[in-house]
């Protein structure tokens, strides 16, 4: 399947994944510094193994950054 | 008001503009903004605000200016060194328009003075380096139905995106501060002067957008850029009416002071 990450095409060699596999799978490494939408809508912490992700689904990271 | 000549003369280059005009400027002369951190967000912020004749600029800051602040904090220069970060800006402010009155606060914001303090502005800028304070600011311009524009930079990247009563806030976004070792400080991780600069700027234009009633502000979007791709990005969010503070059923009912992190700058 093909979903967009970041606004970005990127090619899962599965039918289906969940949210957390795609962090691993995008070396995110700790889902706890990072803020997940999947296709417009935030996906709750606890919810990260059990949502999934789709064909033409699209996922965005959003990063905490604290400096200033 | 009216515009004095030497007014009209100083924002000549605004008033030229169709969306500010003499009417955007006065707005911009009457506009009180506090801009929360004197540092490397701050320092452009201020330098733009009080250049573009903000009535009142306010400045929140319990630091003194340090060597490893001039890299990037742009309003401090190096005979500033040891001084409080409030008094070194407030002096480049008042050199630079005296049009700006300045107010001062050499304290740490808190959810003691926070409601207090806000209350006197229009529009908050977040330059603060640290969570506990970003969530507070949140919460308090939640509470009191405040805009105010958020702002975080590490290394390469900046972040960016603007509250108005009703819109999604940071809490939407991100839940609740980041455990304590997920996330770098610029003091730990770096931060390429320029980048503060960038985004300080970017929340500065979102500021007088607010005061002049002009364009559509970065509400309901977060602004994010890497400057090593050069990339500019925003991503739609929406409010979450799961958020604990500005959700249908909020969890949050009053200001806390979170733990304070260690992200300073002599580490």
């Amino acid at each position: 399947m093909i979903i967009k990450v970041n606004g970005k095409e990127q090619e899962i060699g599965k039918n289906e994944i969940s949210v957390y596999e795609l962090l691993m799978e995008n070396n995110v490494g700790r889902p706890d510094m990072v803020s997940i939408q999947l296709n417009g809508k935030f996906v709750d912490k606890d919810e990260l193994q059990t949502t999934l992700v789709k064909d033409k689904d699209e996922v965005d990271y959003l990063y905490f950054m604290g400096g200033g | 008001m009216n515009l004095s000549e030497e007014q009209i003369e100083r924002y000549s280059r605004h008033i030229i503009l169709a969306d500010v005009g003499p009417e955007g400027q006065e707005a911009i002369l009457h506009g009180k903004v506090l801009i929360v951190g004197a540092g490397g967000l701050g320092s452009p912020a201020a330098l733009y605000l009080a250049a573009a004749g903000v009535g009142t600029i306010g400045l929140i800051d319990n630091d003194e200016v340090d060597l490893t602040n001039l890299q990037r904090q742009i309003i401090h220069a190096t005979p500033d060194l040891n001084k409080p970060k409030v008094l070194s800006a407030k002096e480049k402010i008042e050199k630079l328009n005296p049009d700006v009155e300045t107010v001062i606060y050499r304290e740490r914001i808190t959810s003691e003075n926070i409601m207090g303090i806000i209350q006197e502005y229009d529009f908050l800028i977040d330059g603060t380096d640290n969570f506990p304070t970003k969530f507070l600011i949140n919460d308090a311009c939640v509470f009191a139905q405040k805009s105010f524009s958020h702002g975080g930079v590490l290394r390469f990247k900046g972040q960016t995106m603007t509250y108005t009563p009703g819109n999604a806030c940071y809490r939407c976004v991100f839940r609740s501060p980041p455990p304590k070792d997920a996330v770098p400080s610029c003091s730990q991780a770096g931060i390429l002067g320029s980048i503060a600069g960038i985004l300080g700027t970017i929340q500065a234009t979102e500021a007088l957008k607010y005061l002049i009633g002009k364009g559509h502000l970065l509400t309901n979007r977060v602004l994010t850029f890497d400057a090593m791709q050069m990339e500019f990005r925003t991503v739609n969010i929406e409010r979450d009416h799961r958020c604990p503070i500005c959700g249908d059923n909020p969890t949050i009912k009053e200001l806390s002071d979170e733990e304070q992190p260690v992200c300073d700058l002599k580490q």
